[in-house]
């Protein structure tokens, strides 16, 4: 998104359209009631998630107001109680690594030094979970994660709130750990 | 901090001066107070010798040289963090922008400028070269899928090229090449609100290395094809999955 935004900038194109977030809708339709999200499913099971801010996403697009309402729904979804925040965090977020082409670049030893940082904030966190809203983010972390043997899953969003309105799908799980593989079904 | 010295002759910085002139008000790059609060919260400080306030300080010394042939810059992400941190919102990832555009383009890392290449040559713009009819025939044969095995989902549906869709959405080319199942919880939320989106088959992957390898050119032709892709269809906004 930061490329096409940047690029109308930076070219100056004025386009005929707006640019929209995906996070922001969620936010928007659970807010809404049109999205009937609960956390029900992790009360008694106490699963604990963090969850990274996209630097294209926070730091580079919409600031904190956009980091609050990745907060709300994950919140709505598995349980305020449930959410632990990493330090620093919103825009002041450190990179996970994933971002500028690194994945891409060859310089696999340095993405994963870059990369430590992120993993040691994550790791402190002591969550089972992490949520990489972003592409590049969760490419990344998923790496770190194994990489490193710790081993912690690594979840998209989408999976999470299908997850808990009880409509996530048997071949929608590749990135759940084994105690949430059958939650739902 | 244990590092030996190196001797350096201060000399007028070509690369710095002209970076300068592009940026309003310089881009603040000749205020830095050399505090290092962009160094000590980058994650790519000591890699390979370098961060960012050194970067920076080599520009202002005039060592083109050095500046020009680190590779570090493909080790920063441009990910803004030290402009967020400085107290004069000294632009930094701009500067390494400049620094990678100034590489002949045929030394960039291969994986960014194969991923570049890929996304010019096809109409998706995809980076993995991921093609717009198979992802159609993904979609397709995943949604048929879906519904025999969850009934509930009879009525989902996925378009292509919907003219007055009020989201066109994009979609990072990893689902449909290598894991399109992702794609199905992003179908069910969207059908569940009711949201009236479409994908298309023009510019529809998310991805854009062509901006990492500093490719003005190719930047702009990738923007420019989603973009009159949006127009095209008559779209009110142009929706991320991020
Ligand atoms: S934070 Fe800004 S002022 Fe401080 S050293 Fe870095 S560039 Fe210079
Ligand atoms: S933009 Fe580059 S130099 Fe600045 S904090 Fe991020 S990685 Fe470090």
């Amino acid at each position: 998104m930061y490329a096409v935004r940047a690029g109308l900038q930076k070219f100056k194109i004025t386009p005929k359209f707006e640019i929209e977030s995906i996070i922001r809708l969620y936010a928007r339709w659970i807010r809404e009631g049109r999205l009937k999200v609960s956390s029900d499913w992790n009360r008694e099971l106490g699963v604990t998630f963090t969850v990274q801010d996209p630097c294209q996403l926070v730091r580079k697009t919409y600031g904190d107001p956009v980091a609050e309402d990745l907060r709300f729904v994950v919140k709505s979804v598995v349980g305020e109680e449930h959410f632990i925040e990493m330090y620093p965090n919103k825009s002041n977020n450190y990179c996970c690594g994933g971002g500028g082409g690194y994945l891409q670049s060859g310089y696999t030893e340095e993405r994963r030094a870059y990369g430590d940082r992120k993993l040691r904030q994550i790791v402190e966190t002591g969550a089972d979970y992490c949520i990489a809203p972003c592409h590049n983010c969760h490419s990344q972390i998923h790496d770190l994660s194994e990489h490193s043997g710790k081993h912690f899953p690594v979840v998209h969003l989408w999976t999470l709130i299908c997850l808990s309105m009880g409509c996530l799908g048997e071949n929608e799980r590749s990135y759940l750990g084994e105690d949430l593989a059958s939650v739902g079904l | 901090m244990g590092e030996a010295a190196t001797v350096i002759l201060p000399k007028q910085s070509v690369f710095l001066s002209k970076v300068m002139d592009m940026l309003p008000e310089g881009g603040h790059l000749s205020m830095c107070l050399t505090c290092g609060l962009c160094a000590s919260g980058c994650p790519a400080s000591g890699l390979h010798d370098m961060d960012p306030r050194k970067f920076l300080r080599l520009c202002a010394l005039g060592q083109d040289e050095m500046v020009l042939s680190s590779p570090w810059v493909w080790m920063c992400t441009m990910c803004q963090r030290c402009v967020y941190a400085c107290p004069m919102a000294i632009d930094i990832p701009r500067l390494i922008y400049e620094a990678r555009a100034a590489w002949p383009r045929e030394d960039r890392p291969k994986g960014i400028l194969g991923s570049c290449d890929q996304a010019l040559k096809n109409e998706s713009n995809s980076a993995m070269g991921a093609r717009s009819e198979d992802f159609v025939f993904v979609a397709g044969d995943i949604l048929e899928e879906v519904k025999e095995a969850q009934p509930a989902w009879e009525d989902m549906q996925v378009s292509f090229n919907r003219p007055g869709a009020e989201y066109f959405l994009n979609q990072n080319s990893r689902e449909p090449v290598t894991e399109p199942d992702e794609m199905v919880p992003l179908w069910k939320i969207l059908h569940t609100v009711g949201c009236d989106w479409t994908y298309g088959t023009i510019g529809w992957a998310a991805e854009n290395y062509c901006m990492f390898l500093a490719d003005d050119a190719a930047w702009e032709t990738i923007v420019r094809n989603k973009v009159k892709a949006v127009e095209d269809l008559g779209c009110r906004y142009w929706l991320n999955t991020e």
